[in-house]
């Protein structure tokens, strides 16, 4: 392991009601990285991701977060650094999209935690980069499945934090939204950050991941360039069918199921 | 950026905090100055007192410091149901909650019925059963709590289940008792339950209104991350709230005010669900300004129940608590229909 690891699993397995769900998974993310996980329903894609955040323990093996062992770490010191955005987001009260946007601040908010210019600068940019400041005083049960996706984006890019776990950033966005997505990811990425992404897109993860995880039966079963995972054994072994990754002749890749 | 998003959002600003509370409190001290001058004569006339009320020896002036403990001990208990059902709502993710949905109220009952039909009174004086009440409350939050939690967490569903659960046995149990109890003590009992404020003497009101005060209080610093908890537990802790810490005091504090506000007057249910409820859709339901708004609406919508209470009929007083189960089916009905016509909207 690197000193420089933003997040650390070493040999970290998780159980979820009595189911061991990953077997000592290790891996680890620095400043710059871009990782999209892939693989099938049910291999615990979203489970790692939780893991990666520090929200699960894990039954055996270490997890950090930050440098942090995010059991014994305040989370609002996490909170700072690392953003998650659950596959699943239910909010039980009627809130305006732009309050839930502010939640995100409040790793960074004391005492009542009343909107600075900072916070509403940040809210700001980051329903920007999201495309819902139109949305803004609209209420969140109200909105589509894909604005609400990206409101949430929002909220996790308004915390202002280096490293992004995303799960499933994508799902129910239109093309160009989701495509949008990945590249501020990836222009983040370039400038410093860090991000996971999880998603069934394989042609965005194609694109714009740096490095590729693949999951399945709770292990990571490949790792490494999109491309050459994509294409790989391992990858037709966990579909269950072969994925053809190709270029077009603008020499924009591709990849679909064969 | 000082316009910020929208125009027509309803963000919580300093300002509109001022401007919400400032209205709420001074509409509260209105009702709370009006309450106790209102009632009916002896001939059953509904009638304001006038200024002999504030002359010492004149008969207004004593029917006044009758009414002033009852109307006193509305606004402590109402504000205490009110916040605790705010706080309870986001705590458990649903906007139905009520204070008694986690038996606290079930958990009290029981003691003050065994301590009725333990003869408590005779011995220990007239607040032996609000003290039973109060310790009641205190047991029944330690049960409720140990039932629900996962580790150092409280999980809306187990925290629910285990209050229902409890609530149970406890009305159970209370039934068997007056079962088994003589007549004079199931009526007792019986009046008890309807919660009223007939027979709170002032020294209740003093003793209760400091931790009541100050368990409001402590409860509107949590509002914060009773927002971010309205998205779920992993949600508020990936946002850096500490859920576990969070939801243990909010869920103590909030039972204790019921416990205490059980053990003054009864338990008036309603309050608790009502007020937040109406207030959210009014004022959104941000926690900095709702949670602080339920707490004094609470207050002004209790001693109102209260002042409905001993006016409605020409002769007699209502319990309090009845008055505020009518208000409470009513209420009920209006969100039955809203829920459908959205339902028709939205397909939810």
């Amino acid at each position: 392991m690197t000193a420089t690891a933003w997040l650390q699993l070493a040999n970290a397995s998780v159980e979820l009601g009595g189911r061991a769900v990953l077997h000592e998974i290790t891996g680890e993310l620095a400043s710059g990285d871009t990782v999209v996980i892939v693989g099938p329903n049910g291999a615990g894609k979203s489970t790692l991701v939780r893991a990666l955040a520090g929200l699960i323990a894990p039954s055996a093996g270490t997890i950090r977060c930050m440098g942090h062992d995010p059991a014994k770490v305040d989370r609002r010191v996490i909170a700072r650094e690392l953003a998650y955005l659950p596959q699943q987001y239910e909010l039980a009260f009627p809130y305006a999209v732009e309050e839930v946007v502010l939640m995100g601040r409040y790793a960074r908010q004391r005492g009542f935690g009343l909107a600075n210019e900072a916070d509403l600068a940040a809210a700001h940019d980051a329903m920007a980069a999201c495309d819902v400041v139109d949305l803004a005083a609209r209420r969140f049960d109200e909105l589509s499945g894909g604005e609400a996706r990206r409101v949430i984006l929002a909220q996790a890019i308004c915390q202002g934090a280096r490293c992004l776990l995303l799960d499933e950033p994508t799902a129910g966005l239109d093309p160009a939204h989701a495509r949008a997505v990945f590249e501020m990811v990836r222009r983040r990425c370039d400038d410093g950050a860090a991000a996971v992404i999880v998603t069934h897109d394989l042609d965005l993860a194609l694109r714009h991941g740096r490095t590729i995880w693949l999951v399945a039966g709770g292990r990571i079963a490949a790792r490494g360039a999109p491309a050459e995972v994509l294409a790989g054994d391992a990858t037709r072994a966990a579909f269950g069918l072969p994925i053809h990754v190709g270029a077009l002749p603008s020499g924009q890749t591709f990849a679909v199921p064969a | 950026m000082s316009g910020f998003i929208s125009r027509g959002g309803k963000r919580v600003t300093g300002r509109r905090l001022v401007i919400v509370l400032g209205t709420c409190v001074i509409a509260v001290a209105m009702i709370a100055v009006l309450a106790p001058l209102f009632g009916r004569g002896g001939s059953g006339r509904l009638e304001l007192l006038g200024f002999d009320a504030f002359t010492p020896g004149s008969i207004d002036h004593d029917v006044l410091w009758v009414r002033i403990p009852r109307v006193l001990a509305a606004l402590v208990t109402g504000a205490a149901l009110a916040g605790a059902g705010c706080a309870l709502q986001a705590l458990l993710r649903n906007p139905l909650a009520e204070p008694f949905t986690l038996g606290i109220s079930s958990g009290s009952s029981l003691a003050a019925v065994i301590a009725i039909r333990l003869g408590a009174e005779s011995v220990l004086g007239h607040s032996a059963v609000a003290i039973a009440a109060l310790a009641g409350a205190t047991g029944t939050l330690f049960v409720v709590w140990q039932l629900g939690r996962v580790g150092r967490h409280l999980p809306p569903a187990t925290l629910i289940l285990a209050g229902v659960t409890i609530s149970m046995f406890c009305s159970s149990a209370s039934v068997l008792i007056q079962y088994t109890s003589d007549f004079d003590d199931i009526s007792h009992m019986l009046v008890w339950m309807m919660g009223g404020f007939e027979a709170v003497p002032m020294s209740w009101v003093t003793y209760a209104s400091g931790p009541i005060i100050l368990g409001l209080g402590a409860l509107v610093v949590y509002a914060r991350e009773l927002d971010a908890l309205a998205a779920g537990p992993e949600v508020a802790a990936s946002l850096g709230v500490a859920v576990g810490r969070t939801q243990v005091v909010v869920f103590a504090i909030a039972s204790l005010l019921v416990g205490m506000a059980i053990a003054v007057v009864g338990p008036i249910g309603f309050i608790g669900l009502i007020v937040p409820h109406s207030l959210r859709a009014v004022l959104g339901p941000d926690h900095r300004l709702l949670l602080p708004a339920s707490i004094i609406c609470g207050a002004g919508a209790l001693a109102i129940c209260d002042t409905l209470a001993r006016t409605i009929l020409p002769l007699n007083h209502l319990p309090t608590g009845a008055v505020t189960a009518v208000i409470g089916a009513v209420f009920f009905l209006g969100i039955l229909f809203g829920n459908k016509r959205r339902a028709a909207m939205w397909g939810a």
